[in-house]
């Protein structure tokens, strides 16, 4: 059963203010039920979510940017409904996939990076100045028209990164970012999040990657289970898992 | 995987526009067919060769590469035609495939496909009529140069895991044990490759 969406009206002005707002949420694909009894508000700027594979953590990820609509509950952005305000959404909260490779669609890196602005509808020269700006940033300056599939992992995650900066949003949703990376690449990546202006949310497997946020969600069967500060929220999953 | 990717110089071809290109390349594609002789192909070649090291600088791997890719097939064009008409024909029309091949790979490896994209965009703005979204066209006629080395290297890693456990790897029944597999890697790839795509901004609805 899908969220029943609200007859067309006008849309609300975003307040920043109010961050990411989970209100009675619950997800189902099909007759699994993979979220459920979700009121959260996310406000932090660094905050981490873990979970036993199958928990839920992804959907709950992708709940975030309007990626998938709640089956029950609403899910609000700066007070916009991702199930009615999607494209709005989606501009200010970015989303970076575990496998870079589905996410990037271009052949060669400039022109994946760019081709989130080019659906923005930024003209060209913009367009071009901040695709090398951001490769510049992130060390792919001297990969700009090298093909993507040539790239090595790290650089291809760095590079679908690049591709969600470029669109400077105000959020990002990180999904199990170095689960597919060395310990050079996990470390750089790392130390990227660390630096971002954004706020960010980060799915992980990786505990070390969320040392120094604001706050991590231990999410298990579908549920939050835990929701504090690092180290007694991790301290909280460790026990859970040690008991499996 | 052999394809021709964009190779950044500053040359006079890679100035020139995609269009233009283009249409050289049909041009040339149609002389070729009209005169069908040994001296037209090895002359297309020729300048499809001086162009492609001379003007625009390409390194010479990269045309052998190509030329290579389809060497098996212009040997057996040859081959059949020698056998089914002549030995010339057959030497013209292995000649012609392959300075047509190299022609093309010219054409990618001087031009970015956002252009080759944006001309095949404007090109088929007209069938906005009938409902086509050209802008639709141009972003899967990237995603398929994008992706067609992606699925190749899935293909090999299925190989490679199928190897592993003892399977065979060549014959028409390793085929048939890779399509199945591959099939199911490709489909959730494109699974997430939509979502990627809604969370880039694509207008996907």
């Amino acid at each position: 059963m899908r969220l029943r969406r609200g007859p067309a009206g006008p849309t609300p002005t975003p307040d920043p203010s109010r961050g990411i707002e989970l209100l009675g949420v619950g997800h189902a694909y099909g007759e699994r039920m993979v979220l459920a009894d979700l009121d959260l508000r996310l406000t932090e700027r660094r905050i981490g979510v873990v979970g036993a594979n199958g928990s839920g953590k992804s959907t709950l990820a992708r709940l975030l940017n309007g990626l998938v609509v709640p089956t029950s509950g609403r899910v609000l952005v700066d007070g916009l409904d991702t199930a009615t305000a999607a494209r709005e959404v989606r501009r200010r909260v970015g989303f970076v996939f575990q496998d870079p490779d589905a996410q990037i669609v271009h052949p060669t890196v400039a022109e994946d990076v760019g081709y989130g602005l080019e659906n923005q509808g930024v003209p060209a020269a913009e367009r071009a100045e901040r695709v090398a700006e951001v490769l510049a940033r992130y060390g792919l300056a001297d990969h700009a028209d090298h093909p993507a599939h040539l790239l090595s992992g790290g650089q291809k995650q760095l590079l679908a990164i690049a591709g969600v900066l470029v669109m400077r949003p105000a959020r990002i949703v990180f999904d199990e970012p170095t689960t597919l990376l060395d310990l050079v690449n996990t470390r750089r990546i790392g130390r990227l999040v660390d630096g971002l202006d954004q706020a960010v949310v980060v799915v992980t497997h990786d505990l070390e990657l969320l040392a120094g946020f604001d706050r991590v969600l231990v999410v298990d069967g579908g549920r939050v289970v835990a929701d504090d500060r690092p180290t007694p929220a991790l301290a909280a999953y460790r026990a859970l898992m040690a008991d499996r | 995987m052999t394809l021709a990717l964009y190779v950044p110089r500053t040359s006079p071809v890679h100035r020139l526009p995609a269009g233009v290109k283009l249409l050289v390349l049909l041009v040339l594609g149609v002389v070729v067919f009209v005169v069908p002789t040994l001296p037209a192909a090895l002359g297309t070649l020729l300048a499809v060769v001086l162009v492609g090291l001379g003007a625009a600088r390409l390194p010479v791997g990269l045309l052998l590469r190509q030329a290579r890719a389809v060497a098996v097939w212009a040997a057996a064009i040859f081959v059949f035609h020698a056998l089914a008409t002549d030995v010339l024909t057959g030497a013209a029309t292995a000649v012609r495939l392959l300075a047509l091949v190299l022609a093309a790979a010219v054409v990618t490896a001087t031009t970015r496909v956002t252009a080759l994209v944006a001309v095949v965009e404007r090109l088929c703005a007209p069938l906005r009529v009938f409902g086509v979204r050209p802008a639709r066209i141009g972003l899967a006629l990237a995603m398929a140069l994008r992706f067609v080395p992606l699925v190749a290297e899935r293909a090999d890693r299925i190989r490679e895991a199928q190897a592993a456990r003892g399977g065979r790897v060549r014959g028409p029944r390793a085929l048939v044990r890779l399509v199945v597999p591959l099939l199911v890697s490709v489909l959730q790839l494109a699974h997430t490759v939509g979502e990627a795509l809604d969370a880039r901004g694509a207008d996907t609805a």
